[in-house]
């Protein structure tokens, strides 16, 4: 997979801390794969939108990726709720099902942007940037980026 | 069966595949099947509801599955680990989730559940008056089969008032 140059975090030029939210092991894998070729680190896992809250609450990520479409909570509730209590949560919603209906709900319960599945690299990792804003840096391929523990 | 409403699922299976195979896909048979649908290899299950009620069976040959797996993961994957019909299921959700947003930007209102790997050998059709449609794509490395099996409530609904003022 094609290598970015690192997005970090600008107030301790540490890597990006990342939730990644969906029903799906295999979407899950495939977005931290992307996520570590960003520079990033993948502090948490959910694969619905109960345990997404609950791991937003033990993580504090910098951004969360959202699915849509799951079991027991769907992601457009979840971001509700994780805005309702820290407004100032970066979250991608992350979905095959693009309806015009779907997205306005999410950006409008407090989601940032929307990429559609099949996910390109290069469109998230775009949208990462635009989402961190003046809170993400990037560092050139190949130095070194500290994770966090 | 509505050809509008399976254009969709044709050109998303063909671009999915294409960009998750990196290889493109060829549409080799097109059917219509009256039964229930028999599974061939790997396959999972999406089912929505709404205007247009029904059910999309992804089935794949499980040399593709590994295929798009080892593609996404970026190492070798064998078609019998347990993440090769989670891929399938995934797919599946990429490919019903791409048509299903053309159809909904046509004006289609329905809604999309999560995909389920179909495990049985058979599969019912989507209803007793449904239609079912059979698709299968040629790739590099298998087969790829798309069942798609859907009632359209609006026609049914004009249908139904149509015979009660005659």
């Amino acid at each position: 997979m094609k290598q970015f140059e690192a997005l970090t975090r600008k107030t301790d030029h540490q890597a990006v801390r990342y939730l990644v939210v969906d029903d799906s092991v295999f979407a899950r894998k495939s977005l931290a794969k992307m996520i570590e070729s960003f520079g990033g680190q993948v502090v948490g896992e959910a694969g619905d939108g109960c345990t997404a809250i609950t791991e937003y609450a033990r993580t504090k990520p910098d951004i969360v990726l959202m699915d849509i479409t799951m079991p027991q909570m769907e992601g457009i509730e979840a971001v509700e709720r994780i805005v309702q209590g820290y407004p100032e949560a970066r979250i991608v919603m992350v979905s095959s099902v693009g309806y015009q209906d779907n997205i306005l709900a999410a950006l409008q319960k407090g989601a940032r942007h929307f990429v559609q599945k099949p996910v390109k690299p290069d469109a998230l990792y775009e949208i990462i940037r635009y989402v961190l804003n003046d809170d993400g840096v990037t560092a050139p391929i190949g130095a070194g980026v500290e994770k966090s523990r | 069966m509505r050809m509008d409403l399976i254009q969709p699922f044709i050109g998303s299976l063909d671009a999915v595949l294409a960009e998750m195979m990196n290889a493109p896909a060829h549409i080799v048979d097109m059917a219509m099947e009256p039964e229930g649908y028999r599974r061939k290899g790997l396959a999972a299950l999406v089912v929505f509801r709404g205007q247009i009620e029904g059910r999309v069976v992804l089935d794949m040959d499980p040399g593709a599955a590994a295929q798009v797996a080892s593609f996404l993961t970026g190492g070798e994957v064998n078609p019998n680990e347990p993440m090769v019909p989670e891929t399938v299921c995934e797919l599946a959700n990429m490919v019903i989730g791409n048509a299903v947003t053309l159809l909904n930007d046509r004006g289609f209102q329905f809604k999309v559940f999560p995909p389920e790997i179909l495990t049985q050998e058979q599969c019912e059709a989507a209803g007793q008056d449904s239609e079912a449609t059979i698709l299968c794509f040629e790739t590099a490395s298998g087969k790829v089969h798309l069942n798609i099996s859907m009632q359209y409530h609006a026609r049914r609904s004009r249908e139904r008032s149509s015979v009660s003022v005659s």
